[in-house]
This record gives C-alpha cells, structure tokens and sequence, in this order.
C-alpha cells in the first residue's frame, strides 16, 4: 500500500486497480453469485423440468394467490400513500413530524411482528377470535390475513417515494389553480399528478414487489394451507423443505425475476422523473 | 370592482403577521402594498386571494363579503412570484386552464379564440405552443398574467411581479404593465418593496410596517408628508441623523451641521434629510468630501464624511470638490420626528445664518 | 386598532389548497386500520400474563438465547458491512472503469430480491456442497450454513445495501477541495483519509450502521433457510415468535415481540443521539 501515500487526492493506478478489485470481488461474492445461485439450481435439470415445476396446480394456485393479494393491497396503499403525501406535502397542521414517523413506522418493525399483530387480533385467542369463530368469518389462515399483513409491510412504500417529489414541487402551482378555480380533484389530476407521476409509478412498483415477494409477514398468518393460502415465497419454502429442490428453485427464481424487472423499471423511471426535473433547474 | 379590508388580523402562531389591517381601493385604482420583507405585506395579498385564512376582519370585495370564501369561488386573478406557471403544460395550455376547469367550460373553439386574444394582448403570440422552461424571464411573466386575466378577474393581484427580471427588462415591462391596466381598468393590487416600482406603477401606495399599514397616500404625497419616521425613511432617499430639539430649533451636534427649525417640544429626535437638502461649501469645515459621484443625472452628488456618519449630499452652485477635500454642510430642510411623539417640515433658521 | 375593530368579522380558517380534511381523514384511517390499532394489539397483550408473567417469559433461556442472537448478529453483520459499504461506495463514486454501472445496480439486489429468495440462494452457495460453502470447508475447515455464521452472512447481504446508499450521496457530495487542501498542507494521502475524509463521512456511517441493524434484527426470510434454528444456538428471535404463535401462546410471543421493539428503538434512539453529539461537535 506503500503507494497510496501520495500527495494528491488521486490515488495511484495500482491503489485504484486493487480497490475496483476488491469492489467487484465483494459484489460477485455476496450479491451476483446468490443470484447465480438460484437461477443454476433452478435450470440443474433443465428449464423444462422448471417449467413443469411452475405448471403444477399448487405452484400455480400459489402464482394466483400472489397477484390476487398484490391487486387487493397495491391500489389500497396507493390511494392511502397518495392521499398522506398529499396532505403532508401540500398543508400545515401540528402533528406533522409525528405523522411522517409513523408512516414509516412499518420499515422498522420485523415482518414477523406485522404478521403477529394480526394473529393477536383476529386469530383463534385474538381479541376479536371469538366473535369472527361465532358468525364463521376467517381473518388468520385466509385471504383476508394475508392481505392485512400485506397491507402492514408494503404501508410506506407509496407515501415515501411521492411524498419527497411532492413537498420538493412546492405549492405555488396548486394555489395558482386555486385562484385559477380548479378544485381539489382538479388541482390534483391536473396539476399535482403530472409533476409526479414517474414517482408515484415508481413507487408502486416497489410496493408491488414488495407484496408479492413478501414472506415472514405472510408466513405468520398464512396457516400454510397448500393451493389455498399459500402464496409464491411461501411455496418456495414448503417445496424446500420437502427437498423439491427443483420446483422450490424454479419459483424463486421466477421472483428473482419479477425483483430484477422492479429493480430495471426503477432505474428508469427514476432516470425518467430525474430528466423531466433537470430540465427545470 | 371596490376592495375594502377592515380590520383584518393574522397571527401564525405567537407572531401577528396583521395586526388590524384597514384599506379601501377605489375601482379601477392601481395600489401598491410596499414594505421590507416581513411587514406583511404578502400575507395581506394572499388573504384578498383566498389562500391565507385570517383570525379577525373582513375582506369585501364589489361589497360581497368573502368571508370564508375559498380562492377557487373568489374570481380575482393573481400572478405569483416566480410565476407558478404549470411546467408540464404548454404556454397555451396554461392560459386555459382557468377556461377548462369551469363547471361550465366554454366550446373548444371558444378556449383557443380566447387564449390567443389573451396572448396577442401580452404580446407573446409565438410562444403558444412552448413550455414554461423554454420561456425568459419576462415571457413567462406576461404568460403568467395572461393566464391571471383569462379568467376575467374582478381584481388583480401582483405578488413582486419583476423580482425575478433582469434590471434592464424591468422598467421596460414596468410601462408596459402600466399602461395594460389603464387600457383594462381592472382594479389591481401589487406587492412589492421597491420604492421606484411602487411610485411608478401605484395610483396610491400603502407602506406596511410589521403588520400594519402606517399611510396610504400617492407617491408625491409620502414624499412632501411623511406620516411616520419609518415612511420618512423607508420611502424616498433620506440619510437618517439623530438630533435635539432645544427651543424650536433641532441641533446636530456632534455632527458638524447647520441647525433647523422644528417646531417641536424639546427633548431628542430624529431628522430625514434628503441628499439635496444636503449642501456642501468649500471652506474648512468639519466635513470631508470621501468620493464624488460621476453621474449623468446628477452631476453635483457628492459622499461626504461628517463626524463618523457618510452620507450623500448635494455640492452647492459652482462649486467643484476633489476627493479628500474639506467641507462645510448645511441643511435646507428636513423632515423631523420628536421621540416624544410629533413631526414637522423643518425649515433652515435663517438665510443669513445658512450662508 | 381598538378591541371592536379587532373582533370584526369572524374566523376564516381558509386553507390555501383544498382537499385538506379528506386527504387527512384518509391517512388517518389508512394509518390507524392497518398500523397503529394492530401495534396497539402488541402493546396490550403481554400485559394478560401480569407483570411476573412477562418478566418470567423474558427471563426464560430460550428467549434470552434467541434474543441475544437476533441483536448480536445484527450488530455483528452491520459492522462488518461498515468497511465492505464504503469501500463499494467509494469505488461507484470516486473511481471510473468498466461496469461501473453494473456493479452500481448490483447493489440494490438484495433491495430486490424476496426474502425467501435471498434465504434459500445464500444457503445452496453456503452448503457444504455449495459454490462458496465447498471450498471453504475444504480449505479452511469453515462451515457457514447452519451455524451463527450463516445468520451473520445473511444479514450482511440484506443490510449491506442500506450502508452504501447512505454513504454514497455523502461521498458524492463531499468537496474534493477539501481533501486537496489537506495535501497541499503536507498531509499523506493516509492522514488526508483518516483526518478529513473519515471523520466527514462518520455520520452517514452510523446511519447505514442503525438503518442495516433495524432490518437486519427483524428479518426473516433470509435466515430461516441458512440458520439451521436449533433452540439455544441458531435460533433466532422472530422465528421463535412463529414457534410461540404456533403453539398458541399468544401472550409470550407478543412478549417476546414487544422486547424486539422496545429494545431496538432504544438502541436505535442512542445511536441517534451519539450523532446529534457529533454533529454538535461539528457545527
């Protein structure tokens, strides 16, 4: 290292070889060849053998069961994300730090937890168990759980990649379609909306990705019931530990997927949203 | 249409931005809201506008009260700051958003007649079709008011309209913008803190300290009868000297100047002299002449050190100063404000004394 | 003005931008439906067991155990990605070669990838049978998957992508005169890094650290897989709330899931007041 003891704010070409080495050495070992890994012990057999995996009924009653959860939460978050952004961003009312803590609330707490807290309401001993047992209605072990604790993991995504854009905008423009005469809704689809759009896309797509690879929350209130309430992650592990190896590699890989699509669609839209407001400054 | 304001108080938490504001523009009157920043001024324009709520008074407008009348129902225009032009709109797009979002929205062909009225009228026909960032600084100012005026307003606001314009563009706009309201007629109402805008724009100017409006009076008027020393030294050029009134007669000392009559009790005050009521002789005076100004308008202004104050000041008839020369000054009048309450025009003492 | 010109008129509460009491009426439900009336749920649990009860659930092995092995190898894994994250850091930002955006994006797959995923990948390349968990042992001796250095392993990869994007902006940010400056004043290139550089970057640092060791204590999916979870040795805290909730003790799980709370806002709100303490030291 004798060579990094120079003068300069530049390092030598032997000092900035070893560190893009070690760099790239890192990210192979603990971020490319995971990845690798699921998608070779995915195809080992053959990607007929993976598709034949994806193609079972239980696989695809999970694949179903996935999306069904990701389209009941996604527009709910959407809509309760946009409309906490827009009264953040847009008025003044005390309370509004506390307000923006708790939205984020969600991103520290352990999925498992998410998960309990439903459990602890509505499962068998929940507060609420009873009741629901008496007039039949299933929370825990059904959609309905499922979906609650989608709600509770995915809850910030929304609020926190449009709120940033939203308070960044100001609020010159909606007081001057005020003044203009638009109302509320008005001012939002005409005005607001358009501003943020790539964001808010963006967001939804994180949520989205989110919902469907959620696991440890879902885990919890799931009950595991084969082709009923198990979604793709929790397939994944069911297959696993019955060391089908080859179905449980061939739906993670299919997430991992549907993760690198969300990651690439980020990309751009963020590189999207950062073109349109460049060109402003 | 006639704006009265009665009374009208706004406090953001502990702080009043208003502190009981009253005022009343005539219809088709041209009034300018001028203070430093701070004074309220802006808070008084976004509560005629509907976007401030307030905790006292009443705001009517053509005598309708708008109490608690949101900004989208009040029908009075406003120009922003920095213009607030919508971004991802076209310059025609923003004209009719006012036009598109009524209930009642006029036939397309309509809009398109109506907006290119609006431009030919700013004077921007050829910008219909760009986006604001592809606008100067002056378009987008007249495409703001475009799309204020689109809306038929019964009253117009300007919140600092030429703060973001060149200095050389703004007295050109400043004209035009004069002469658009005469050729209107719609009563309008401009906020700024630039005195020579205020005087050249306003049929009368309201001068707003901390929340209150201390007079409301036309530019000549603010300048002859200053009703406070705040007015007396925030409108107009006037160095600021401290002074005491013994018998009648306001006296500068230490500062080396001529005394003048102030009818006012006895006791400290303050004095506004203008730079040419500021005269300066040669001779050995205690004055010292720091720099001479070099100007087409004004070719006799001098900076003159007195005691440890630098002001401007006036060279008296014929006489040519050089940088470092000694001085004597005299004063040809004032205005003075006892502290203990009360002003007055104030005369030098005597011809022969002065000279 | 006089007390009756002062009382003219009413109130007019106008809000500049309409929409205010819907939007905020919706958040409010959204927030209290699904956050804050289930957390309350956690609060109010435990509490049926008395206070001996919880205490007696905390002081139980097995829970101390699992407790103490979410927490240290949380911390554990955040401070060994502490030097991994700036050095990628500092490689995206201050260095240009080929696939540099390649190994940019790369950082954010385990932003991307599901839990579930990440668990069962890191546990085939661990294996003893696996690409990275093969060689190791054979060289080295070393197991990795099934042990406490699986866990630390899988948390390293979930939270080595909150240290870097904190770091990155900072670095990116930093003015280079500054660094220049410190040469020109016969610092070496060593002392110019410890002295200001490091110190600049302390800050964003500690927050990578506490925003890895949040996600990391909680996590889930991609330590079951790899942690072999023999009660007292791989068994981590979340996973023996599943344990706890499927055996429908529902009060210790809750237990065990508010002292996973309360104890990580704790850490959390120290290392925040550590950072206040150097940004005053700064300012």
């Amino acid at each position: 290292m004798s060579a990094a003891f120079r003068p300069a704010n530049q390092d030598s070409a032997l000092v900035r070889w070893l560190l893009v080495g070690a760099a790239v050495l890192v990210a192979v070992v603990m971020l490319v060849l995971p990845l690798a890994a699921v998608l070779a012990e995915a195809l080992r057999r053959g990607l007929g053998v993976a598709l034949a995996a994806i193609a079972e009924p239980d696989t695809m009653a999970a694949i179903r069961l996935t999306l069904l959860v990701a389209v009941l939460t996604v527009p709910l978050n959407l809509v309760g994300g946009v409309a906490a952004a827009w009264c953040i961003a847009k008025h003044d009312f005390p309370g509004k730090r506390l307000l923006v803590t708790l939205i984020e609330l969600p991103f520290a707490v352990s999925p498992v937890i998410a998960g309990m807290v439903f459990v602890l309401m509505f499962g068998a001993q929940g507060w609420f168990g009873p009741w629901l047992q008496a007039r039949d209605i299933q929370v825990v072990f059904a959609l309905p759980g499922l979906v609650l604790a989608t709600l509770f993991v995915t809850f910030p995504f929304v609020a926190r990649t449009v709120l940033p854009l939203m308070q960044e905008q100001g609020r010159a423009e909606e007081e001057a379609a005020a003044t203009l005469g638009a109302s509320g809704v008005q001012t939002f689809l005409r005005v607001t909306l358009p501003n943020v759009k790539w964001g808010l896309l963006a967001g939804v797509l994180l949520c989205n990705a989110r919902a469907m690879g959620e696991f440890g929350a879902v885990s919890v209130v799931s009950g595991h019931i084969r082709g009923e309430t198990n979604t793709m992650p929790l397939h994944v592990e069911i297959l696993y530990n019955e060391y089908q190896f080859a179905g449980a590699f061939a739906v993670a890989a299919l997430l991992a997927v549907l993760g690198l699509v969300t990651l690439a669609a980020k990309t751009l839209l963020e590189r999207l949203a950062g073109r349109s407001t460049g060109a402003r400054a | 249409m006639t704006v009265e304001v009665q009374g009208i108080v706004r406090r953001f938490g502990a702080t009043a931005a208003l502190e009981g504001v009253s005022l009343s523009v005539r219809e088709g009157e041209f009034i300018a809201l001028l203070g430093p920043s701070g004074s309220g001024k802006t808070t008084l324009l976004r509560i005629l506008a509907g976007l401030e709520g307030t905790d006292a008074g009443v705001v009517r407008v053509g005598g309708r009260d708008l109490t608690g009348v949101p900004a989208r129902e009040r029908g009075i225009g406003m120009v922003f700051q920095n213009y607030a032009l919508f971004r991802h709109m076209t310059v025609f797009d923003n004209i009719a958003f006012g036009l598109r979002v009524r209930a009642q929205k006029p036939h397309h062909s309509e809009i398109a007649t109506r907006v290119r009225r609006l431009l030919e009228l700013v004077q921007v026909p050829e910008l219909e079709t760009r986006y604001p960032e592809q606008c100067s600084g002056g378009q987008r100012q007249r495409v703001a008011l475009a799309r204020a005026l689109a809306i038929e307003p019964r009253l117009l606001l300007l919140d600092e309209p030429f703060s973001a314009l060149d200095a050389l563009v703004r007295k050109d706009v400043r004209r035009w913008l004069r002469g658009l309201h005469d050729g209107l007629g719609i009563t309008s109402v401009l906020v700024t803190h630039d005195q020579e805008e205020a005087m050249e724009l306003a049929d009368r100017i309201a001068v707003m300290e901390r929340g209150r409006i201390v007079q409301f009076d036309t530019a000549e008027t603010l300048l002859r009868a200053p009703a406070t020393a705040f007015v007396a030294g925030f409108v107009g050029e006037a160095a600021r000297l401290p002074c005491t009134v013994r018998g009648g007669v306001a006296h500068f000392d230490p500062l080396p100047m001529t005394p003048l009559r102030a009818a006012l009790p006895d006791g400290p005050a303050t004095a506004f002299v203008r730079p040419h009521d500021i005269v300066a002789r040669s001779g050995d005076g205690a004055a010292k002449v720091r720099l001479v100004r070099q100007e087409d308008q004004a070719p006799n202004r001098l900076v003159v050190q007195a005691g440890d104050v630098v002001l401007d000041a006036t060279s008296g008839p014929g006489e040519v100063f050089a940088r470092g020369q000694a001085c004597r000054l005299t004063l040809r009048g004032g205005h003075v404000f006892s502290a203990a309450g009360g002003s007055t025009r104030a005369q030098p003492l005597a011809a022969a004394m002065a000279s | 003005m006089s007390a009756t010109t002062l009382s003219l008129g009413r109130p007019s509460p106008i809000a500049a931008i309409p929409g205010f009491r819907l939007t905020l009426g919706i958040t409010l439900a959204w927030l209290g439906g699904v956050v804050l009336i289930p957390l309350a749920a956690l609060a109010l649990r435990p509490w049926e067991l008395g206070l001996g009860g919880v205490l007696a659930v905390l002081a139980d092995a097995r829970v101390l155990a699992a407790l103490q092995l979410s927490f240290g190898a949380a911390a554990m894994a955040a401070l060994l990605d502490l030097p991994l994250g700036l050095l990628l850091a500092w490689v995206i930002v201050r260095l240009r070669f080929p696939g540099r955006s390649a190994l940019d994006a790369a950082l954010d797959l385990p932003f991307a990838l599901p839990t579930a995923v990440a668990g069962i990948a890191l546990t085939a390349l661990t294996a003893p049978n696996g690409w990275l968990g093969a060689p190791l042992e054979a060289m080295f001796g070393w197991k990795i998957a099934f042990t406490q250095a699986g866990i630390v392993f899988a948390l390293m990869f979930t939270g080595l992508p909150f240290i870097v994007r904190t770091v990155e902006p900072v670095l990116r940010d930093m003015a280079r005169d500054a660094e220049e400056a410190a040469a020109t004043l016969g610092a070496s290139r060593m002392q110019t890094l410890g002295r200001v550089v490091l110190p600049a970057l302390l800050p964003a640092l500690l927050t990578g650290f506490s925003l890895a060791f949040a996600r990391s204590v909680g996590e889930y999916g991609s330590v079951i897989f790899i942690a072999g979870n023999l009660p007292m040795l791989t068994e981590i805290a979340p996973l023996l709330i599943v344990v706890k909730l499927e055996q429908f003790d529902y009060a210790g799980a809750a237990v065990v899931g508010m002292a996973m709370l309360l104890l990580s806002f704790a850490l959390l709100f120290g290392i925040n007041q550590v950072q206040q303490l150097l940004r005053r030291g700064r300012a």
